[in-house]
């Protein structure tokens, strides 16, 4: 464990473990891709095609970070 | 170290011990042979370096057939690159080429044609062959046969399995057209399933299901057998019905390889492209022209190059995200 992790206080750590738990932030990542997919392929409306992608990109890269946060 | 017991082994330990000098000896001599700084650098590497030299060949080969082209792709999708006139002046565009994909109403469509395309499949795909290895796995008389018989589709070659399709679906000679019109009694010469705008989709649909189903069946058969018979056994000491035993012990723990077979046909038909350039080539019109048919036209007629890697990229980054999602929902399912 390094210096800074043992330096820091119960309340902060406890704080850091409660917000970048691994769960939550996988639901959100896979909904996110989810929806980037329903707007690539939608036959509704243009301006959600063009979106899609970045939705896409976005949710791909944030599932990929979230996955090495702890359980 | 205690000796053991001269009885506990096949063979007399004063042969072995031998051996053991015999191969010391060789060692020695082989370490001998060994030029001085070959040993110094051998002696020097750590058991982790070892195994590092071990599987470098292989991580090479992985980064120059897998990673290079992919980082390759994305650096010609940022430029106005054409494949057919490489000493041309090769402009950075920037994201351009993404802007114009993700503003063009042609290849929106061509997204649709593919959503309907992958969903179609898959549903007829599951379904079917969670029926078929079903079936199969009664093990009634001759269940080997006829598994064989089944999986003969999946072994032919698409190019062959298109070529005889295109014969069967000819609305003058092909057997298809006959064999609707035995059903239904309509003409054979009176529809055409390659050249409708209305029914050219579900020929493709139904040469995939034909060629592809047996996979599905092949991995689903797989999920059955897994399943234990002491739990059958168990539900039928406590009196549950058939129907009951399908929905609270055949299907939970078949579902894991349901899901695998949806993944793998998903990506498949994703990138679908040899079945439908052999049957229909995107036609008629464009109302079968899936997203790899957009991107071959845009890749080797039009020769957009860069324009085409960006389109190439966007479907892999779709492809990758939904393959993350599934894996994920995949592992849950398993652990449960």
């Amino acid at each position: 464990m390094s210096e800074n992790a043992l330096n820091q206080s119960p309340v902060k750590r406890s704080l850091a473990r409660r917000l970048f738990r691994r769960g939550p932030w996988e639901i959100v990542a896979t909904i996110t891709i989810a929806l980037g997919v329903f707007m690539l392929m939608q036959p509704f409306w243009m301006p959600l095609y063009t979106y899609s992608f970045a939705v896409i990109l976005a949710g791909t890269i944030g599932f990929m970070i979230v996955s090495h946060f702890p359980e | 170290m205690a000796r053991p017991p001269r009885d506990a082994h096949a063979f007399p330990i004063e042969s072995i011990v031998t051996d053991n000098s015999i191969l010391q000896k060789g060692a020695d001599a082989v370490a001998r042979a060994t030029p001085d700084g070959v040993a110094r650098r051998v002696r020097g590497l750590s058991d982790r370096a070892v195994a590092w030299i071990f599987i470098a060949p292989t991580i090479i080969l992985l980064l120059a057939i897998n990673i290079f082209p992919l980082i390759w792709t994305i650096q010609l999708s940022l430029t106005n690159y054409r494949a057919n006139r490489p000493n041309a002046e090769v402009r950075d565009v920037g994201f351009r080429n993404y802007e114009r994909i993700l503003g063009n109403e042609d290849i929106w469509f061509s997204m649709q044609t593919t959503a309907s395309f992958v969903v179609l499949t898959i549903a007829i795909q599951t379904i079917l062959g969670f029926t078929l290895a079903y079936l199969i796995d009664r093990k009634f008389r001759g269940h080997a046969f006829w598994t064989t018989i089944i999986l003969i589709p999946m072994m032919l070659s698409p190019a062959v399995v298109g070529n005889f399709w295109r014969f069967l679906y000819q609305p003058q000679i092909g057997l298809f057209n006959y064999v609707v019109s035995f059903f239904t009694g309509a003409e054979p010469s009176s529809f055409t399933m390659l050249g409708d705008v209305d029914l050219a989709m579900w020929a493709i649909v139904i040469v995939d299901t034909w060629m592809w189903t047996p996979y599905t069946m092949l991995i689903c058969l797989a999920g059955l057998r897994s399943i234990p018979d002491y739990i059958y056994e168990a539900a039928e000491v406590d009196r549950a019905s058939a129907w009951r035993r399908f929905w609270s012990i055949t299907l939970p723990m078949a579902l894991p390889f349901v899901m695998l077979a949806v993944l793998f046909r998903g990506i498949e038909n994703f990138k679908m492209f040899d079945m439908v350039n052999l049957l229909t080539g995107g036609g008629p019109g464009s109302i079968t022209e899936v997203a790899s048919i957009t991107l071959k036209r845009q890749a080797f007629e039009a020769w957009r190059t860069g324009y085409s890697s960006a389109f190439a990229i966007i479907l892999f980054v779709t492809v990758f995200g939904l393959g993350s999602i599934y894996v994920k929902a995949l592992n849950r399912v398993k652990q449960r």
